[in-house]
């Protein structure tokens, strides 16, 4: 038994090994090393690239990826609950309300983002409409600030909050519900006191799989926000095309990854179940 | 001759218990051979382990006098007939029973497979698949499954326990002619003591992993060698240190004579069971027993002082105390 | 209470659906602009006789489907492997290839394809976006084919070897029927995840390589353009459909 396990394993290993394992383990000797005079990276080894980090622009840079992740995990949080409590108590129509969230975010991620430039830009729709009603003279400036980014992110990332909240209250035995009640409580008091505790696993899943995204987001801070606007994710990406500084690019990675590593193993140390 | 199967020191640890400990027994070839014993003793684990589909920590497996303990289980000459019959849902029942035909390379597949649905009288369903089966026809066509390849052993985990009572009886006089009529060793798992007892040519009494006794169904009922095998084969009144079964337990207004025990009882209660009564009763000393009256003999109404007794040779005595 | 929770159902099912709704929509506009004046296909007769266009989603369509089978069989495999017995450390990669940031992952795997080059002499082409697509897509594949595992009744297996099946021979003709519709269902969302990708994609392709993704960016960044809405349309609606067969592959 356990020799076909071997073999099934075996290009799996070797595959991630290669095309995952390995790049991450590049990447952290890069950001211990120096830019090369044409862009490539050179020796000695330095950890000169990791105190660039605190520098106030970078730390800045840092501190608004946070703050927006956390906004958009917040608002994703408020507006998928009541979604997910709506497709839980739908009975026999779980599962079609529970496609209708599924099915956009499977399409391409690039062309919702590019959904939302069509709408926000100043010859755009919303604009567009708001002109010819007559409310106003001048485009609103709704594309490329830190809003139209995080519209995009909720967006982007709402049904990763709505199938495990919808998963955890699912499971909710409705009799407990009716038990609350029966005690004396109003709907929004065992909402509060029965509900919500009981979503806590869907919550904190949710919280986890829209804060690791966002945080690292890239595409929508490019195509939705403005020079004041980006984020941790643009930073790397500009250096590894425009600044040329792999290094500090790396640096920069390698920072990320120690937030999202954290967040999994404290949150895979809590769940018992698992997806894989 | 040599036994068809034989077990030697046979052990199996899992973290935390021993499933099977030490276990030695042999099985003559065409015996209907029954393991008897509560869930969790190891019975279920002992035939995986001949079955090959577990490792023993120690001991070996001998079939037809050579050792299969390090074959694979598609290298041994036995199979199973598992508790849900695991039977392919993907397959017919021809595809099911011909599965193990086309492993193992058989010429004229057709012909055989035909000949064992004609056994378990399934011909007609072949093309079902086993989700359009009923409960006995799955177990049916589970055996067949086993049988076609003409194992040394078959073995076979509680195929009657996912049948209804009165199919379980059915299923359990067939399953008897048809092994008489194969000719075909069978090693029986179950915790039914009333199937084992009405099946077998030879029961293996099991607890905690560990063999009690092995003996013929009348000598295990009869002769139990330990108070755990007195009281899993049936029910038992422990009066001052012996046993003895209801059935053999007697009630009566006057005191009996002869080679028997006495006690002076008041009759908590009786029961009307169809072919006979139980009867209830509180000893003086306090304790309680169960008699089995005949229908035809007198009743007996709670609340009546009667005389408790059974004749000495009944008694059963344990020369292997296990508590 | 609950006419409320279904007020507010409306609303949030118009969020997610509106914005690519009202893209279809106008990618039928006559028009150029934002303001509706009439149906027309010109957009989509426009983007099919873009030879750019036509190259790139050839080229995406190369991708997925190459990227698709070698990481469906790959997934498959593994998750074969990993519900026999776990490993931590499987698990743990697994899960930190789902959740590495898109540029992260984009970034490593420039570097690492980069410095291999010293030693051969490739350039970056499809196969380094096939090889990124592979990676990212393993752990998908594996999650959705050990779901199904873990309701398949291991004791099917058992009797299969027992019959005289080799270990191979029982997952072949046993377990792998069964686990069909999760492997088709897979390999149709490892298709929609290699199709959609940009950010990793934009990465490791080379000059020869751009996807439709890569074109649709550069579109898209450059300003209005209703070929972009056109092409879309039909990228949503293609990979909706997809979507819905995975769906109800996983649900068989």
């Amino acid at each position: 038994m356990t020799r076909l396990r071997l073999y099934f394993l075996t290009p799996a290993a070797l595959s991630l090994t290669l095309l995952f394992l390995a790049p991450l383990a590049i990447v952290l000797v890069y950001s211990l090393m120096n830019r090369g005079v044409w862009g490539g990276v050179e020796l000695p080894y330095t950890v000169e690239n990791y105190r660039r980090l605190l520098d106030p622009i970078y730390l800045g840079i840092l501190l608004r990826s946070f703050l927006m992740a956390g906004a958009a995990t917040l608002a994703c949080l408020l507006l998928g609950f009541p979604l997910a409590l709506f497709i839980a108590r739908a009975g026999k129509r779980q599962s079609l309300y529970l496609h209708l969230v599924i099915v956009p975010f499977w399409t391409s991620f690039l062309v919702r983002t590019y959904a939302w430039m069509f709408l926000l830009r100043d010859t755009g729709l919303v604009n567009t409409a708001l002109l010819a009603l007559g409310f106003i003279r001048e485009p609103l400036p709704l594309l490329y600030n830190s809003f139209a980014v995080l519209v995009g992110l909720v967006y982007g990332y709402l049904p990763f909050m709505v199938l495990p909240l919808y998963a955890t209250l699912a499971k909710i035995d409705r009799s407990l519900l009716e038990a609350a009640a029966d005690l004396g409580a109003r709907p929004w008091q065992s909402l509060r006191r029965v509900i919500v505790p009981l979503a806590a696993p869907g919550i904190r899943a949710g919280a986890v799989l829209v804060f690791i995204p966002c945080l690292g987001a890239y595409l929508t801070p490019d195509l939705l926000g403005g020079s004041k606007t980006i984020m941790i994710g643009n930073v790397i990406q500009n250096q590894f095309t425009s600044s040329r500084d792999w290094p500090f690019g790396s640096a920069v990675s390698l920072a990320v990854m120690a937030v999202v590593m954290a967040l999994l193993l404290g949150w895979l140390r809590r769940e018992k179940e698992r997806l894989l | 001759m040599v036994p068809v199967l034989e077990l030697r020191g046979l052990s199996k640890r899992y973290p935390g218990h021993t499933a099977v400990d030490g276990i030695s027994l042999s099985i003559p070839r065409g015996a209907f051979y029954s393991l008897l014993g509560p869930s969790g003793c190891g019975k279920t684990t002992t035939l995986r382990l001949i079955a090959g589909l577990e490792a023993p920590d120690s001991g070996e497996i001998y079939l037809n006098g050579e050792s299969i303990s390090h074959l694979r289980p598609y290298e041994r000459n036995v199979n199973t007939v598992f508790q849900n019959y695991a039977l392919f849902p993907h397959l017919t029942v021809e595809g099911n029973i011909g599965f193990g035909l086309r492993h193992k390379r058989s010429d004229d597949i057709g012909r055989r497979v035909r000949e064992t649905l004609q056994l378990v009288q399934l011909e007609g369903k072949e093309n079902r698949y086993p989700s359009e089966l009923s409960g006995g026809e799955r177990q049916r066509a589970a055996l067949a499954r086993s049988l076609v390849l003409e194992p040394a052993v078959l073995l076979l985990d509680e195929p009657l326990a996912a049948l209804d009572q009165k199919l379980r009886k059915q299923m359990r006089a067939e399953l008897k002619s048809l092994q008489r009529r194969v000719d075909i060793t069978f090693l029986f798992v179950t915790h039914d003591q009333e199937e084992a007892l009405s099946l077998s040519d030879c029961i293996a009494v099991m607890n905690q992993g560990r063999i009690e006794q092995i003996g013929a169904p009348q000598e295990v009922y009869l002769r139990p060698r330990t108070r755990f095998v007195a009281g899993f084969l049936g029910a038992v009144n422990w009066i001052n240190g012996a046993g003895v079964r209801p059935e053999t337990t007697h009630i009566s207004r006057v005191i009996p004579e002869g080679d028997v025990r006495v006690c002076p009882a008041t009759v908590e209660s009786s029961v009307f069971l169809g072919n006979c009564f139980h009867v209830e009763a509180r000893l003086a000393t306090g304790i309680p027993v169960i008699a089995e009256v005949p229908r035809h003999d007198d009743t007996y109404e709670s609340g009546e002082s009667v005389h408790v007794w059974w004749r000495t040779s009944d008694e059963l005595t344990f020369e292997h105390e296990s508590e | 209470m609950k006419r409320l929770l279904a007020l507010y159902a409306v609303i949030a099912y118009a969020f997610l659906h509106l914005p690519l709704l009202i893209l279809t929509v106008f990618s039928f506009n006559a028009s150029r602009f934002t303001v509706w004046e009439g149906f027309s296909l010109d957009w989509y007769a426009a983007a099919v006789r873009d030879p750019q266009l036509v190259e790139a989603a050839f080229n995406s369509l190369v991708i997925a489907v190459v990227a698709t089978v070698i990481s469906t069989v790959i997934g498959t495999l593994c998750a074969y492997g990993l519900w026999k017995r776990g490993s931590r450390w499987f698990s743990g990669t697994l899960y930190l290839s789902l959740v590495t940031p898109e540029i992260v992952m984009g970034i490593s795997l420039l570097a690492f394809y980069q410095w291999l080059f010293r030693f051969f002499g490739a350039r970056l082409g499809m196969h380094t976006v096939i090889g990124a697509h592979v990676a990212f897509s393993i752990a998908f594949v594996v999650v959705v084919v050990i779901a199904r595992l873990r309701t398949f009744d291991a004791t099917l297996e058992e009797a299969a070897m027992d019959l005289g099946a080799t270990e191979w021979q029982a997952f072949r003709s046993v377990t792998l029927p069964a686990l069909a519709p999760a492997v088709g269902a897979s390999a149709l969302l490892a298709f929609t995840l290699s199709f959609d990708d940009y950010v990793i994609t934009s990465l490791v392709a080379g000059v020869d390589s751009e996807t439709l993704p890569m074109v649709i960016y550069a579109m898209a960044r450059r300003g209005a353009n209703p070929v972009v809405n056109a092409v879309s349309a039909f990228i949503v609606l293609g990979l909706t459909v997809l979507i819905l067969a995975a769906e109800k592959l996983r649900e068989t």
